[in-house]
């Protein structure tokens, strides 16, 4: 089977529009979550990890120019905005052409253009947007890709399920290459949910940490491109070494008490890999920060025999961005791979699971060749992604 | 490796069909809710957390018992037991009922038990746990049934030897609307009774297409 290379990629969320821009700010320990108030949102005040406004309709504009679209601002919802620029950013660092039958274009969203169900949007766009399959069509036409695209919302792992599955069809050689995007806003809808849940954080989330009371919600968008024409890797690019999703069969707002199920989702992973827990560098992983998801998790990182490897969420610094997190986070992780760096788990201070896990309190060099994201969902989920570093 | 598939269930407005024959019929109904509860209790399953469910997954819960019926599922691992369903609206059906509860802030009243269900892989959630598969599952959203994208999904999940055996389909619903096509997949030779041996079909888009028409 082919192996599968990130040639590119682009994280958009409040930290910024780039990955550079993302990385300097974690590695900074920037936090991107800030006290809101919108009404448009939520009736009152809540942390939110917002990508900004003004930003996001400059490089809109300077994007419409560039492509030559003879179109206003208002021809694209705000998440159609968000993603096209991702992927803008990340094509626009290769030269390749993108609109060949040889690319395939996946998709991973939960909500998509939700926010259009609300009473403001009604006149503005087509009642079709609502449809995730028109939402991702007129994202993929803006550039004007060959495929239909591919479209995963399956929950929380909807971003690694999307860089899993362009994997699997790469390595058997079903395409060449595969630009995987994802995006999530925050809008009424979600934020409303989440509230009935009781389960937002009243200020930035702090994952893995004895204090955690909840979520932070973010929104943002993430795109990798992967290849498998490249003949021989220099050294500097990263390749998916294995994936794997299973099913908790437990609860379906709950996550697994044993945690047996994302384990063995880890273990699959490795598996297909042909690693073994101690060549992981470093997890990645879901941290949320509610109580009962990162207990399962530290449970799972047990069951795996994965206790020795350092854990670390980004959740802490821009927040859960719902379909957008696998992408955004994969692509994080991938960096800290590719700079052999362990980056501090934002909002952590002193452990509150009952497995020992290691959490990453402070920034930290280390020398590594893989690493492991992972991501649980609603309908009990999870879902396990290796990302492999050739040359160290 | 061939998989065939071994056992498939429709449900359309009216109708149901287990393998090709009718198993269900009634036209007097008006609404999904009027025509979905008499069928379920006819099922006999004696599974209350139906109740609790929204419509889409009642549909997509009921497909798969039909399945499920004519299948042992004690003859596989359940963590090598795949589910990968797809559909055109995704949860909106969901989606709307929550929008209504938040619409008016004097009226405010989203709840978690619709919330939830605002997530169309809540539905595999559900044939999860009902009976306890633990293998890979996945959600596709397509406008239209694509037989290839079902196929291509679920081909994969066996050629990496995944799974063992695969529940796959397509269920939509949205208000009135809605259709549901499941299919069992499993490699020849793993559990192939004397009681389903008549009916195998070649586990391929062809066929997919063809029982998707027949409904």
């Amino acid at each position: 089977m082919r192996p599968v290379y990130i040639a590119s990629d682009n994280i958009i969320t409040s930290l910024g529009a780039s990955t550079f821009a993302n990385m300097e700010a974690l590695k900074a320990g920037q936090i991107g979550i800030r006290m809101t108030s919108d009404l448009n949102l939520f009736p009152s005040p809540l942390p939110l990890s917002l990508v900004d406004s003004e930003l996001l309709e400059e490089q809109f504009l300077y994007i419409l120019k560039y492509y030559k679209k003879n179109v206003g601002l208002t021809a694209y919802t705000r998440l159609e905005k968000l993603l096209i620029i991702s992927i803008h950013d990340a094509i626009s660092q290769i030269s390749q052409n993108f609109n060949d039958p040889g690319t395939l274009f996946v998709l991973s969203t939960t909500k998509g253009n939700i926010d259009l169900l609300e009473e403001r949007y009604k006149t503005q766009f087509q009642h079709r947007r609502i449809y995730l399959w028109e939402m991702a069509k007129t994202v993929g036409d803006f550039f004007g890709f060959a495929n239909t695209p591919l479209i995963i919302s399956n929950a929380c792992i909807s971003g690694i399920m999307a860089l899993m599955t362009a994997f699997r069809y790469l390595r058997m050689g079903m395409y060449d290459q595969a630009v995987v995007s994802g995006g999530d806003i925050l809008s009424e809808f979600v934020i409303s949910g989440f509230q009935s849940f009781q389960s937002i954080s009243s200020t930035p989330c702090r994952p893995y940490d004895i204090g955690r009371d909840g979520l932070s919600l973010g929104e943002g968008a993430g795109t990798m491109v992967l290849t498998t024409g490249i003949e021989k890797n220099s050294g500097s690019l990263v390749r998916i070494g294995g994936a794997a999703t299973s099913n908790d069969a437990n609860h379906i707002s709950g996550p697994s008490r044993t945690g047996e199920e994302l384990g063995f989702a880890f273990t699959d992973a490795m598996k297909e890999a042909a690693l073994s827990p101690g060549d992981i560098g470093f997890i990645n992983a879901h941290g949320t920060a509610t109580p009962f998801n990162d207990e399962m998790e530290s449970k799972a990182i047990g069951e795996a025999g994965l206790l020795e490897s350092p854990v670390n969420s980004f959740k802490g610094y821009w927040g859960h961005t719902l379909g957008a997190a696998g992408l955004i986070e994969s692509v994080a992780s991938v960096h800290a791979l590719q700079d052999q760096m362990l980056i501090r788990s934002a909002g952590f201070e002193s452990l509150g699971v009952s497995e020992h896990i290691r959490v990453i309190a402070a920034n930290e060099k280390k020398k590594m060749s893989s690493c492991l994201k992972s991501a649980s969902g609603f309908g009990g989920c999870n879902a396990a992604i290796i990302f492999e570093k050739d040359n160290v | 490796m061939n998989q065939v598939i071994s056992a498939y269930s429709g449900i359309k407005p009216g109708q149901a069909w287990v393998n090709g024959g009718i198993e269900y019929r009634d036209e007097n109904f008006i609404t999904f809710a009027e025509f979905i509860k008499p069928f379920f209790k006819r099922l006999n399953l004696g599974y209350p957390k139906f109740y609790k469910m929204d419509p889409l997954s009642k549909l997509g819960f009921i497909a798969s018992e039909l399945i499920f019926k004519h299948i042992d599922l004690d003859l596989y691992d359940k963590k090598r037991v795949g589910i990968v369903l797809a559909n055109s609206s995704s949860s909106l059906d969901s989606d709307l009922v929550h929008q209504e509860s938040i619409n008016n802030r004097s009226h405010y009243f989203p709840s978690p038990s619709v919330f939830v269900y605002t997530l169309p892989n809540i539905m595999i959630g559900e044939i999860c746990i009902r009976h306890q598969l633990k293998g890979e599952n996945a959600f596709l959203i397509s406008e239209k049934f694509e037989s290839s994208l079902l196929f291509n999904f679920v081909n994969e999940l066996f050629l990496n030897n995944r799974v063992d055996v695969c529940l796959t389909g397509w269920v939509d619903l949205l208000k009135e609307q809605f259709e549901a096509l499941m299919m069992f997949v499993e490699p020849t030779g793993l559990a192939i009774t004397e009681e389903n041996s008549g009916m195998l079909l070649p586990f391929s888009e062809e066929t997919m297409d063809d029982l998707y028409k027949k409904m």
